[in-house]
């Protein structure tokens, strides 16, 4: 490892280790509930950051990673039933076998772009959930797949809440997730995935080899996405085909354009509001007593409303946004200070 | 092989509704170069509009022609008022803010409609038509809604071919700069096509409605199947649109009576990555080569 | 007719016109002329209002247009025949025409005998796929198409590029007798220097957005230093 690389590496464990002590301390003090909330958002920022780094940090726009986070929940769902291996095992697998669908969705995708991507990952999204009723014998049609709840170790105490242990699950996984994608960022892969998203033609040139590149961010975002969906299937304790539809997708790319294209800071807010906007929408619905129809679809009615605003307001494009969300890490790496999780969550 | 000729004439059928949803979004990615991720929601929205009407006692007739009505009216108020500022902006822009039109859409129809799927009855008899002596896949519905794309296809072809409003519409496509210089105000023209296209998909709208009943999610089926016709037509290609509709309606009746009805979707799937793969441009690839 | 006082344009950071003044008389035939770059094509484009002007006016007939819509400069009798032609080629021919003239009555057909009378070879051609035609048949189109809406002002951006001699001289004549026949004022963007002034009642040089020289055409044929900086010949 170069030197660059190991001064990376260890940055990141550091951020990683003091975030990681910032939630011990988090979720041992807030409600059940609340850890409910947090293990959500954790899984949400698996997801939302391996997108955020396909599509802002190679270009790809993918409207079927709700798909692959199926993938990654059936296979959880599926593996922890037929092995007695441990958990991050069962999810590592998961999210390797989400890795391989990734494979090969990524090389069929290599050679699209721009709509095309985007419309052939939609039906991605649209047609996968089906194959839940097509194989309901295997995969459980539509009330899915039953997930048994993680137990917490005995050497926590048997009073341990479950919900603090699953967020302390989704935590473990989000700090890892974290950790490998910052590095893959500051690495030859991530100045690759630049390279690509900012001028093929010039990265072909400079010798980069465009459609391998474009499936390892493919890949790399996949096996996230399956990650986050098996973590999903362990904190919800189910792995159903109504969980995972088109609106899953949207809401992820969502997430990813309110963090800011291309930045794991801003998938951190990305993810929260995910958790945070239907909650307070739900609250919202309440004190002005709003009939079941709405409260059941406000949060939905926001994110639209809030894809369409950031267009909107930003029409120079979201590569502005994204110059900004660089702009500001340059700005901080200068200043010699690291951005540090805990900070913002 | 008798099913198989039922196959056949229910894909006809079908081919022709998906003809219309690709039709609606190659009229749009023509002009405008935006893929309308919308369109799934808008007809949905239409859709519910004539569902309301015909559900308070009103002729069904009405309530087609209301479904058409307010899709013009609804292609013309967001390009208009939304799509207008995405219009040569990068990709990836169009793709958001349709998106979130889709978006907005389904969950605005959730809270007036709510998502319990509603019936929506067909024009005609879905009974199928008696030849020999038994009931063929094929039905007076099925006939009418052939009869009626193939009636508005031709109606669209004869506007762009032989009118004035077509020739400057087709002009604004083509060559929006030059047009400009012409005088042709390209801005009203892509503002027209986005009304006609959106009628189009509203008609797709309510054909398929009594199949797959009325809900806020039960169209997104109809936009994978329009987006594949269309790529395998060439998304530049209006024509392309109808052949690529038949086709993909008669290879997906296929792949439901021999594979199951479930696999419909993932079927189009493949065959919208086959085809991107082996002929991206579509089958009536233009003079003007697109990098997909 | 035609007044340009201070005209300042660009694209992004780059500034391609820096303060272009001129004026050019009713039923005159101006060259515009310079190298590569030196700005000509942005002044038409400006003008026309395809490009909008950071300051600067633009008078045509004493009404400042700058931040009109094209299409109004266009109803109030300007024509522009863009860089390559901008022949639509999947139109065909008489489609092509009748656009041009669509804005004025509703078929477009009003002078089509016109300008098939100017131009036969189109009269010829006229059920033929635009792409089918060469380019000094295109040249022919683009024009016609221009005059079917009447204009009274007729900005041209290079029409002699990839045409032979002969096709040159043939449409430099056309423009010449054009103008002096029906009083039309034609404005000309010129690399073919020579073939322009051949024509032209006035001529002005660029030179990286700026002008340089303005004047008759002999005076400025006959300055030799201007001659081979600016005008290669």
């Amino acid at each position: 490892m170069t030197g660059v690389a190991r001064v990376t590496l260890a940055r990141n464990l550091a951020i990683a280790a003091a975030a990681g002590v910032g939630l011990w301390v988090l979720t041992s003090t807030v409600s059940a509930y609340a850890n409910v909330q947090i293990a959500t958002m954790a899984y949400y920022f698996v997801a939302v950051a391996g997108l955020t780094v396909l599509t802002g940090q190679n270009g790809q726009v993918s409207l079927g990673h709700g798909a692959l986070m199926a993938v990654g929940a059936y296979a959880t769902a599926k593996i922890g039933e037929a092995v007695t291996w441990p958990l991050a095992a069962v999810l590592a697998a998961a999210a390797l076998l989400t890795a391989i669908a990734g494979l090969l969705v990524g090389a069929a995708a290599a050679r699209l772009r721009g709509p095309y991507l985007a419309g052939a990952t939609l039906a991605l999204a649209v047609g996968l959930p089906a194959l839940a009723t097509r194989f309901s014998d295997f995969l459980g049609a539509s009330n899915g797949l039953t997930v048994a709840p993680p137990i917490p170790p005995a050497s926590l105490g048997a009073t341990f809440p479950l919900e603090r242990w699953q967020a302390w699950i989704a935590c473990a996984g989000a700090l890892i997730a974290y950790v490998l994608l910052a590095n893959l960022m500051r690495s030859g892969y991530g100045r690759a995935f630049r390279a690509v998203r900012d001028d093929e033609i010039a990265a072909q040139l400079a010798g980069y080899h465009v459609a391998r590149t474009q499936v390892v961010a493919f890949v790399v975002s996949a096996a996230c996405a399956g990650l986050a969906g098996g973590l999903l299937a362990v904190v919800t304790s189910v792995a159903a085909p109504g969980a995972f539809t088109l609106t899953l997708s949207v809401a992820l790319l969502t997430g990813v354009i309110l963090g800011g294209l291309g930045s794991l800071a801003g998938a951190v807010w990305g993810a929260a509001a995910l958790v945070l906007l239907p909650s307070w929408s739900d609250d919202l619905s309440g004190a002005l007593s709003l009939s079941s129809n709405v409260q059941a679809n406000l949060a939905l009615a926001f994110y639209g409303l809030v894809l369409i605003a950031v267009i909107l307001v930003a029409p120079h494009g979201l590569q502005g946004a994204l110059g900004k969300a660089i702009g500001r890490m340059w700005d901080q790496r200068r200043r010699g200070r690291a951005p540090r999780k805990e900070e913002e969550e | 092989m008798q099913r198989f000729v039922d196959l056949t004439l229910n894909g006809i059928a079908n081919g022709a509704i998906y003809a219309a949803a690709a039709l609606s979004l190659v009229l749009i990615w023509r002009a405008t170069r935006i893929l309308n991720f919308a369109q799934a929601g808008m007809l949905m929205f239409t859709t519910f509009i004539a569902w309301t009407v015909i559900d308070h006692g009103v002729s069904y007739w009405l309530g087609f022609l209301v479904a058409l009505a307010s899709g013009l009216a609804m292609g013309a108020l967001v390009e208009r008022t939304i799509v207008r500022r995405v219009e040569g902006a990068p990709p990836l822009n169009a793709i958001i803010v349709t998106l979130g039109i889709l978006v907005l859409l389904q969950a605005l129809a959730g809270m007036l409609w709510g998502s319990t799927p509603r019936s929506f009855p067909p024009a005609f008899s879905i009974r199928g038509y008696e030849i020999g002596g038994h009931a063929v896949l094929f039905s007076r519905f099925d006939l009418f809604t052939v009869l009626v794309v193939a009636a508005v296809m031709a109606g669209l072809v004869a506007l762009f071919s032989w009118t004035s409003l077509g020739l400057r519409m087709r002009a604004s496509a083509f060559e929006p700069e030059v047009a400009r210089l012409l005088g042709v105000r390209v801005g009203d023209m892509f503002t027209v096509g986005w009304a006609l296209a959106s009628l189009v998909g509203s008609l797709a709208g309510v054909l398929v409605a009594p199949s797959v009943f009325v809900s806020p999610n039960s169209f997104d089926a109809i936009l994978v199947f329009g987006f594949t016709a269309a790529v395998i037509g060439g998304l530049d290609s209006p024509s392309g649109a109808i052949v690529g509709g038949g086709l993909l309606g008669l290879a997906l009746s296929y792949v439901s009576g021999y594979a199951g009805s479930e696999t419909v979707t993932l079927g189009a799937l493949a065959i919208l990555v086959a085809t991107l793969m082996v002929r991206p441009a579509g089958l009536f690839a233009g003079p003007r080569e697109r990098r997909v | 007719m035609l007044k340009v006082e201070g005209l300042h344009a660009g694209y992004g950071p780059v500034s391609a016109l820096e303060g272009v003044s001129f004026e050019i008389r009713r039923g005159s035939v101006t060259a515009v002329l310079g190298a590569n770059g030196a700005g000509k094509t942005t002044l038409l484009r400006t003008i026309s209002g395809l490009v909008r002007a950071r300051s600067g006016r633009v008078l045509l007939d004493g009404e400042d247009v700058v931040g009109e819509p094209v299409d109004r400069l266009v109803r109030l009798g300007m024509a522009h025949v863009p860089e390559g032609r901008g022949v639509i080629t999947q139109l065909t021919v008489e489609e092509n025409l009748r656009l041009g003239g669509l804005w004025r009555t509703g078929r477009g057909r009003d002078r089509l005998p016109g300008v098939y009378d100017l131009f036969p070879r189109l009269q010829e051609r006229r059920a033929a796929a635009a792409s089918t035609l060469s380019g000094g048949e295109r040249q022919m189109l683009a024009i016609g198409r221009a005059l079917m809406a009447r204009p009274r002002l007729l900005l041209l951006d290079e029409p002699s590029l990839g045409l032979a001699p002969q096709l040159v001289a043939q449409i430099m004549r056309v423009l010449r007798d054009l103008s002096s026949d029906t009083g039309l004022t034609v404005l000309l963007v010129e690399q073919n220097a020579r073939a322009a002034l051949s024509v032209a009642d006035h001529g002005i040089v660029l030179n990286v957005g700026r002008v340089v020289a303005q004047d008759a055409p002999a005076r400025l044929a006959a300055n030799d230093q201007l001659r081979h900086a600016y005008l290669g010949f």
